[in-house]
């Protein structure tokens, strides 16, 4: 899958396409990335595991593992309810990227791919690439906006996580202790519930 | 515990709230001896930064002994420490580059896309400051959980020195000496210091001590003037005098070499942009009263330098970018940096060079907090700074 690559026409900037002004306006696709102060082998290691994933992706509820390649994710979705597919590892270069894809079938298809480029004194460049299909299409996600499942915002934050734990040793909470971490997370339950 | 929590514009009360506990493994839990109310914190009092809810804990300049340590943190109970107001991680690239206010891995993932909104990038997380800066439980308490515990907090190593000394190390001394530092001060300079609150007499010493001639210190209430005459400055009392006017003739009609904007976001004073700009703000129009920072661009000389310690939050209406840009002017600003100051700084006050306790015009126990911040508000000639001190109740009681 090479979502970078443009399609025949004319002479184009060198911008990613996916903060292209001409993308279609629901546009499927979204792209972030952040910068690691650490080196791609360790985050690429640290990434292939999948269970590391479960405390840096903030939705996933959990990943199955089948084989090298196969797992099945179960992530929260609007309303309170969870959606479930088979994420299949595509393609992969150790240290450099995985590509996934959702197996057919999926509640909400989805391919992408996760590269991690070495930024020198800065670290490494990891950059998520993201298609899907929400569920119930613009209104879908308009509702997940509401409740922040929209995923270019979930993939960003979910990319901040990751950093904040990958430098700092662990992710980041304002709570003042157990009781207002718990309340919080409630809260925000609650909410998505009364959709 | 008791604490300061906020309830919005000009309501603030000392409640019980739950204690703070470790969270994560670089956590520390400080037991806060001595606390101060924060310039900046009269913002927050007045309603001009958004993302504060009910009930959050306020306070960002705090001291204290050490509870309970994380698994991570290299502090051990019984220690006292200072914690800057500035919570950061010490590992990632902004901090490699001492600019700590820049570090993004302590604000929460889901609070920095406000931050992204309004600024382009999120903000460093802050003690008591908003959901902006991280929606944390401020130092106005009587126990604090202390984030990134083992790279933030200074330790005290010197019993005999005490709280007063030491405590404004966590926000205001390293402010005033990053204001003096951004302002490029060569020797021979005549400096401008706009605003004598703490941030600007802590700038007319500091600016002093990297080799200035001559400072010029700017407000309206006289005890605060006075206090930075006793620092060796000149003064204009803007009520008094035209302070561009004066500025010109005192620099032989050059303009100062420098100039330092340490009033921020609600400059006083009944000027016609002030007003306009106080209009759009209760009108919601606009959040910032700009008139110093005006007055900065179109009085410093020539090539000059313009530091800017004051909090801005929003944008500003009529700001004079043609004489920035024809005058050929630097204009350098930021949240301070911290823990970049925080050792030469007590070695500074370790050796008696910086004097910082002739501030303090009040000692209260925390409970009397939103006393504190009425009179802050109120009677800013002079009350200079609070200090409030949880232990004091136990004591009188």
């Amino acid at each position: 899958m090479k979502q970078e690559q443009l399609s025949e026409t004319v002479e184009r900037d060198d911008a990613p396409i996916t903060a292209a002004r001409d993308i279609h306006p629901d546009r499927t696709l979204v792209a972030e990335s952040v910068t690691i102060s650490r080196s791609a082998q360790d985050l690429y290691d640290f990434w292939r595991n999948p269970a590391n994933l479960v405390q840096v992706l903030e939705n996933l509820v959990s990943i199955e593992v089948r084989d090298r390649h196969r797992s099945l994710w179960t992530v929260k979705a609007p309303g309170g309810n969870e959606v479930s597919w088979e994420s299949v590892v595509t393609k992969e270069e150790p240290g450099r990227e995985i590509y996934w894809q959702s197996a057919e079938g999926a509640d909400v298809a989805n391919s992408g791919r996760i590269t991690f480029a070495d930024a020198g004194d800065r670290g490494t460049v990891v950059r998520a690439v993201i298609a899907y299909s929400p569920p119930g299409g613009a209104i879908g996600r308009t509702i997940a906006r509401l409740f922040q499942r929209e995923p270019r915002l979930q993939t960003r934050r979910d990319l901040h996580r990751f950093k904040q734990l990958m430098e700092a040793g662990e992710i980041a909470t304002s709570a003042r202790n157990r009781r207002q971490r718990d309340e919080r997370n409630e809260d925000q339950a609650l909410a998505e519930k009364r959709t | 515990m008791k604490a300061i929590t906020w309830h919005g514009k000009h309501d603030v009360r000392c409640e019980t709230v739950d204690d703070p506990e470790i969270l994560n493994p670089r956590d520390a839990v400080i037991r806060v001896t001595s606390t101060a109310i924060c310039g900046s914190d009269l913002h927050l009092y007045d309603g001009y930064i958004p993302s504060l809810k009910p009930g959050d804990v306020l306070g960002h300049e705090f001291m204290g002994e050490v509870v309970e340590a994380g698994s991570a943190s290299t502090l051990r109970p019984g220690q006292r420490v200072v914690v800057p107001f500035t919570i950061s991680c010490g590992r990632c690239y902004h901090c490699s580059k001492q600019q700590y206010s820049g570090c993004e891995n302590g604000n929460p993932a889901d609070k920095q896309d406000m931050g992204r909104e309004l600024y382009g990038q999120p903000m460093a997380g802050l003690f008591g400051y908003s959901h902006l800066t991280g929606g944390y439980s401020g130092g106005q308490a009587e126990y604090v959980r202390v984030p990134f515990s083992d790279f933030g907090p200074l330790v005290i190593p010197d019993d005999s020195i005490d709280d007063d000394k030491v405590l404004f190390l966590t926000d205001i001394l390293p402010t005033g000496w990053m204001a003096a530092e951004n302002a490029g001060i060569e020797p021979g300079d005549t400096v401008a210091v706009w605003g004598c609150g703490p941030v600007g007499l802590f700038a007319v010493q500091s600016a002093f001590l990297m080799g200035a001639e001559r400072v010029i210190a700017i407000d309206h209430f006289h005890h605060r003037l006075e206090l930075a005459r006793r620092f060796g400055a000149e003064t204009i009392d803007f009520e008094q005098s035209k302070v561009y006017e004066a500025l010109q003739d005192m620099t032989g009609g050059i303009g100062p070499d420098a100039s330092i904007d340490c009033v921020g976001l609600e400059a006083h004073g009944a000027f016609a942009d002030n007003i306009w700009d106080q209009i759009k703000v209760s009108t919601l129009l606009g959040t910032d009263r700009g008139h110093v920072i005006r007055q900065v661009i179109l009085a410093t000389r020539k090539g000059g330098r313009i530091s800017m310690p004051g909090v801005y939050g929003g944008v500003l209406d009529k700001f004079p970018l043609g004489a920035l840009m024809q005058k050929g002017l630097t204009l350098r600003t930021g949240q301070t940096h911290v823990q970049r100051y925080l050792r030469p700084l007590y070695t500074a006050i370790a050796e008696g060079k910086i004097d910082s306790t002739f501030l303090i015009s009040h000692r209260l126990p925390l409970d009397q907090g939103p006393e504190g911040y009425r009179k802050f508000h109120d009677e800013q000639d002079t009350c200079t700074k609070i200090v409030l001190k949880p232990g004091l109740e136990a004591l009188s009681a």
